[in-house]
């Protein structure tokens, strides 16, 4: 088991350099130079940009820029940016509410995704089983930018039953609304995987023995069944988180939520690179890591993987 | 685990009256068995999602080729301001956008660049994730390693994340059309091809009919061409199929940030977006583009599950 995690270990160097290489090219070459944009339509004096230039590393080679980068990654000084605020320091504001806001979004598909996957499963072929596979079909197909306006819209303005916007404070009550639109695709991926997992396992063959032996119903199930279907869906779950964060963009500007997504996406539209690669390597090193964590839980729950 | 492909078939078994009760089981053996793909076909034809799912593609197909044949209404020539949310218009079944524009039409003159950008994402994710994918299945051993690290790489990087950073790029920014929403689909969207051909590839490269070939001469690029592709591809086509859709879905999310196609394409992810301002005035003018939008996507997922069970014959006998 150990070497197992090792070797998944070492496997994550290679992806997690690779990853924030590539975006670091994508960045650097981003069109349009950030000193003059700091200065808007002013001329800048030469020797205040000279220094400005010096400052972020700018006046440095691609390579030489993205190897300085890494040592600063590894030494947590992530430099200002462009508006001379630490970076680290609005890290430490952004990812919080979009931590929370990931972790309300998996608690509510993980919730009601194994509960009404479970039903269906053990239900195949009725009414509740058929509503659930074509509403979680129709959930995957609208955008999730028409989800968001509409339950803004129904929940938040007519029915009044939660902020439509979350605004600068962003506590967990405020971000249920949010989250609920966040994981409502997800959720319909573990309806989906959860249902297929229990109804390929209620045909096994220790099922079988379970029931032959005089086990309860309740007991097979719950024990027996639902035991081992949940490991895909805690594979798909654990993997969904890095998504999550990563994919709180649109969700974050709907709801206004001070978030990762929302501040990745004004420092892209201003080109500054410090705060978006620093944001993103972090997105990565979650998405990797939560990959990790899945795997480690995988070769636990099925012995099967890590021997193989 | 390589099953050999005859197992798959279910022979035609004689009523017990009909026969001598030796002849039972005989299969008449100068019967050429069914391919997997006649055999899909038979499935299919039965399968109400299926006729569904491919009456309405095609319905979007023609749509998308011949939009003068569903509107005489020219989509941006009559957009008067005095139309502006407006209702329902005799000639006009869906009423007007804030701009005055007839919300139909634009409907019908959208499908195009919707369409357009799921079909050619999906080609090329094929093209470069099943190019990629079946090499790292076939080969094996440090061209998979590699393949499958560089994979990562762009897994890592969230879709839409990784869309934008691309988007603010000097080319992409100045040639802001279908093309460069493809590219920035195919992008991030190939490694998962990749993935699915190459363990599709895994589990019939060592197959019985392969080693045959290999022993009969056939090159190794031959013998992947050949006899392990076209044995391979039936899990490619279902997440393709699937995939379609949910580029359709993925463009539609650029255009509502800002950075997929230009304003002045028509798509129905542009349309929504233009509507936001109306939602509570005249919700229609969302409602309208995103519901062509849903059943465009939902006729691609129902195809692709539908392929699914034809294809899975496993999955075919529950």
């Amino acid at each position: 088991m150990a070497w197992y995690i090792v070797r998944r270990f070492l496997q994550m160097i290679p992806v997690f350099f690779g990853a924030t290489f590539l975006v670091y090219f994508l960045v650097f070459s981003l069109p349009g130079d950030p000193i003059q944009a700091l200065f808007g339509d002013r001329a800048v004096n030469p020797a205040v940009a000279d220094q400005l230039r010096a400052q972020y590393n700018l006046d440095q080679p691609f390579l030489v820029q993205y190897f300085l980068y890494l040592k600063n990654l590894v030494t947590v000084n992530l430099g200002n940016d462009f508006s001379g605020r630490p970076v680290a320091e609005v890290l430490a504001q952004v990812f919080p509410v979009t931590i929370r806001l990931a972790i309300l979004a998996l608690l509510f598909e993980a919730v009601f995704g194994i509960i009404f996957g479970v039903i269906a499963g053990l239900r195949k072929g009725r009414f509740f089983d058929g509503t659930i596979l074509v509403a979680s079909l129709i959930v995957i197909a609208i955008p999730i930018f028409v989800l968001g306006f509409v339950m803004q819209y129904v929940v938040g303005v007519k029915l009044g039953w939660a902020k439509p916007t979350v605004g600068a404070e962003a506590g967990w009550s405020d971000l249920i609304l949010p989250a609920i639109v966040l994981g409502l695709v997800s959720l319909a991926y573990v309806i989906r995987l959860t249902r297929t997992s229990i109804i390929e396992n209620l045909n096994a063959d220790y099922v079988r023995t379970a029931t032959a032996k005089g086990l309860s119903r309740p007991r097979v199930v719950v024990v027996h069944i639902l035991r081992n279907s949940m490991i895909p869906v805690i594979t798909f779950l654990g993997a969904d988180l890095g998504a999550l964060m990563g994919g709180a963009i649109v969700t974050e500007g709907i709801f206004n939520v001070p978030g990762v997504g929302q501040r990745l996406y004004q420092s892209v539209l201003r080109g500054e690179g410090p705060t978006i690669v620093s944001i993103v390597s972090v997105l990565i090193l979650v998405y990797i890591l939560a990959n990790l964590l899945v795997d480690v839980l995988y070769a636990w729950l099925d012995p099967r993987i890590r021997y193989a | 685990m390589p099953e050999h492909r005859r197992d798959y078939i279910e022979h035609y078994v004689a009523p017990i009256e009909e026969t001598p009760l030796q002849a039972t089981d005989k299969v008449s053996e100068d019967v050429q068995p069914l391919s997997l793909w006649a055999e899909a076909w038979r499935n299919l034809r039965r399968q109400p999602l299926f006729v569904i799912a491919s009456v309405l593609i095609l319905l979007i197909v023609v749509v998308a080729l011949f939009p003068a044949l569903f509107t005489q209404t020219e989509p941006n020539a009559n957009c008067q301001l005095a139309n502006s949310d407006g209702g329902p218009a005799p000639g006009h079944p869906l009423g007007f956008t804030i701009q005055g524009c007839d919300v139909y039409a634009r409907l019908i003159y959208g499908t195009r660049a919707s369409l357009t950008v799921g079909i050619f994402a999906t080609l090329g994710t094929l093209l470069i994730g099943g190019t990629l994918g079946a090499i790292a299945g076939f080969h094996g051993g440090w061209l998979d390693s590699v393949i499958a690290r560089i994979g990562d790489v762009f897994f890592a990087l969230p879709l839409i994340l990784g869309a934008i950073i691309i988007m603010q790029l000097p080319f992409f920014r100045e040639n802001r059309n279908v093309w460069t929403v493809v590219i920035t689909l195919v992008v991030f969207g190939w490694p998962q091809v990749a993935r699915i051909t190459r363990g599709a590839v895994i589990s019939v490269r060592n197959a019985d009919f392969v080693t045959a070939a290999r022993s009969l001469g056939v090159s190794r690029p031959a013998a992947l061409v050949r006899h392990v592709i076209p044995n391979a591809l039936a899990p490619v086509i279902v997440v393709a199929t699937v995939n379609l859709g949910i580029f359709i879905v993925a463009e539609a999310t650029l255009s509502f940030l800002g950075i997929g196609l230009p304003p002045d394409v028509m798509s129905w992810g542009n349309d929504i977006s233009a509507a936001q301002v109306s939602l509570r005035s005249n919700p229609s003018t969302l409602l309208w583009p995103a519901a062509a939008l849903s059943v465009t996507v939902l006729s691609f997922i129902m195809l692709g599950d539908a392929l699914r069970d034809a294809l899975d014959p496993k999955a075919r006998k529950r």
